[in-house]
């Protein structure tokens, strides 16, 4: 029984700090620019082909891919950045929210048909020569591939906490998340900093997908899955802090498998979107988001 | 310096600006004064860039400013402290002082810029790492001008920085803006403190319904009926 309710409790852990990073780029966009990119899922699926692609070509270690699919996934996001959100920059916020929304869905049919023919609608997944490796300690089972996934999510996670907390481009971030006008003010071209936003979204949206490939499977219809998750573990942690982000995924990571232990994995994708209904009700600022953030 | 032509402004349809016209020259220390509503946080915006003025033409340094993004205004050395400040309070006072000096020629000198604010402003630097969200409102003002001078200002806007100070902190802040003017910044002021603005003006402006009804040295604005009756009585 012990060891049943540890081993839950670590792969929660590992799953959630997935989680916490698919929802990172997704955040950090919405904090910075107010687009709700609800493509962002479909960009987490472009960086699961990137990798899938890469790492069969070369047969190189799925997590050697990372570079290369933050490459393209920036590439991807400045296109699409470019194509379809410059426009919504100077929308007042309520105005961007929907608006953004609206283009975003449009976007994930693209993305999807896209997929869809570049590469089909079968399943593909990334499968490492240590994929059934697992280290047992007590006798709870750690899966060589998750541990891996978690220290990945783990650095991308700290290296966006310390390029916004330490570099002039990050603390230039910040200012636009709290006042634009006075940032605009500070000589600040809020513009840059809304392309680099999303940019930096959609490579954080890559590495996801390669973690994601590497962990389950990608097809072409899994982006709308992983947004709401990522909408789940944003709403959870609030809005602008980092930590915020990587507690709600790991919240939402233990939640799923509490959930799969205690009654059956069919719920337990149900109860993170319940999860996601009554914090709205009752604390819509997220968990650890202030009032005003 | 600066001269502002004929300026037209508009908040969507409804006019705020009817052909303003103003001048202020290197050095000086030029008073905008005027009733609540009347334009003079919208002539500092249409300044900075932050509204564009339908008609009439902003000359700053013999460069017209009209259709300049307001980033590159700033990185042309026109700073401004915003009205009520404005200051990033989830950051450290140390990383608000960054901020404003975030463009290339400002973040070059900022070391010896922010000795100098430091020096200006004493208490900013006991207070470098707190929260700026933390501070009075006397030294969120400070770090608002603070702010505001890291950027290397040739000319300084401040939007009316004795709005909600007490009486006593009034009189240090433009106590300060006056150092800061004879230390070789223009400053162009805000005002509707009439009285303490006009007595520390190089010149000065009225401005009414978004026009301009006077203008003159601050004594000669202090001597006129309309405004010693509508603001010093």
């Amino acid at each position: 029984m012990l060891e049943s309710v540890s081993q839950t409790l670590i792969l929660g852990i590992l799953v959630g700090a997935l989680y916490a990073l698919v929802a990172l780029g997704l955040s950090l966009v919405f904090g910075v620019t107010k687009f709700l990119n609800v493509a962002h899922g479909e960009l987490l699926m472009f960086g699961g082909y990137a990798s899938f692609w890469v790492f069969s070509l070369l047969g190189i270690d799925p997590f050697l891919t990372i570079p290369t699919t933050l490459i393209a996934l920036t590439l991807i996001g400045a296109i699409v950045y470019q194509l379809f959100f410059v426009r919504m920059v100077k929308l007042p916020e309520e105005t961007k929210i929907k608006n953004t929304l609206l283009v975003g869905f449009g976007l994930s049919v693209i993305l999807q048909n896209l997929a869809l023919r570049f590469w089909s609608a079968d399943d593909r997944g990334i499968t490492a020569s240590y994929s059934g490796v697992a280290f047992t300690v007590l006798g709870v089972r750690f899966p060589l591939v998750r541990l891996a996934s978690l220290l990945t999510a783990l650095i991308f996670l700290l290296a966006l906490h310390l390029f916004l907390r330490k570099t002039y481009t990050g603390k230039a971030i910040r200012a636009t998340v709290q006042d634009w006008e006075a940032a605009t003010l500070m000589g600040i071209d809020i513009q840059r900093v809304y392309f680099l936003a999303f940019v930096l979204g959609a490579a954080l949206a890559g590495v996801a997908g390669t973690l994601v490939a590497v962990n389950y499977s990608i097809e072409p219809s899994m982006g709308l899955n992983w947004t709401l998750k990522a909408l789940i573990v944003m709403v959870l942690g609030g809005l602008g802090s980092i930590t915020g982000t990587l507690v709600g995924g790991l919240l939402l990571g233990l939640t799923e498998s509490v959930t799969s232990l205690l009654l059956s994995s069919n719920y337990r994708e149900v109860v993170g979107l319940v999860l996601f209904v009554l914090i709205l009700i009752f604390r819509p600022q997220g968990l650890f988001g202030t009032k005003e953030a | 310096m600066l001269s502002i032509d004929a300026v037209d402004a508009y908040y969507e349809d409804i006019q705020a600006l009817w052909g303003v016209s103003m001048e202020v020259r290197e050095g000086e220390l030029v008073v905008l004064v005027g009733p609540n509503g009347a334009g003079k946080t919208t002539v500092l915006r249409v300044i900075s860039g932050l509204l564009r003025p339908a008609s009439g033409r902003i000359l700053f340094q013999d460069r017209v400013l009209n259709k300049e993004p307001a980033h590159k205004i700033v990185a042309l050395g026109i700073c401004q402290v915003p009205e009520s400040g404005r200051i990033f309070t989830g950051m450290s006072v140390l990383e608000n002082l960054e901020l404003g000096a975030f463009v290339p020629d400002a973040r070059r000198e900022r070391e010896k810029t922010l000795r100098w604010v430091y020096e200006i402003f004493p208490r900013l630097r006991e207070r470098e790492s707190q929260f700026a969200g933390t501070l009075s409102g006397g030294e969120r003002q400070m770090l608002a001008i603070g702010r505001a001078l890291m950027g290397k200002p040739r000319l300084l806007m401040l939007d009316e920085p004795s709005f909600g100070l007490a009486p006593i902190l009034v009189d240090q802040t433009f106590e300060m803006i006056t150092k800061i003017n004879r230390e070789g910044v223009t400053v162009l002021l805000v005002e509707q403190n009439v009285r303490a603005a006009l007595e520390l003006a190089s010149r000065a402006y009225l401005l009414e319904n978004g026009r301009i009804v006077g203008q003159g040295t601050g004594q000669d604005l202090l001597s006129y009926e309309s405004v010693r009756s509508a603001y010093l009585a």
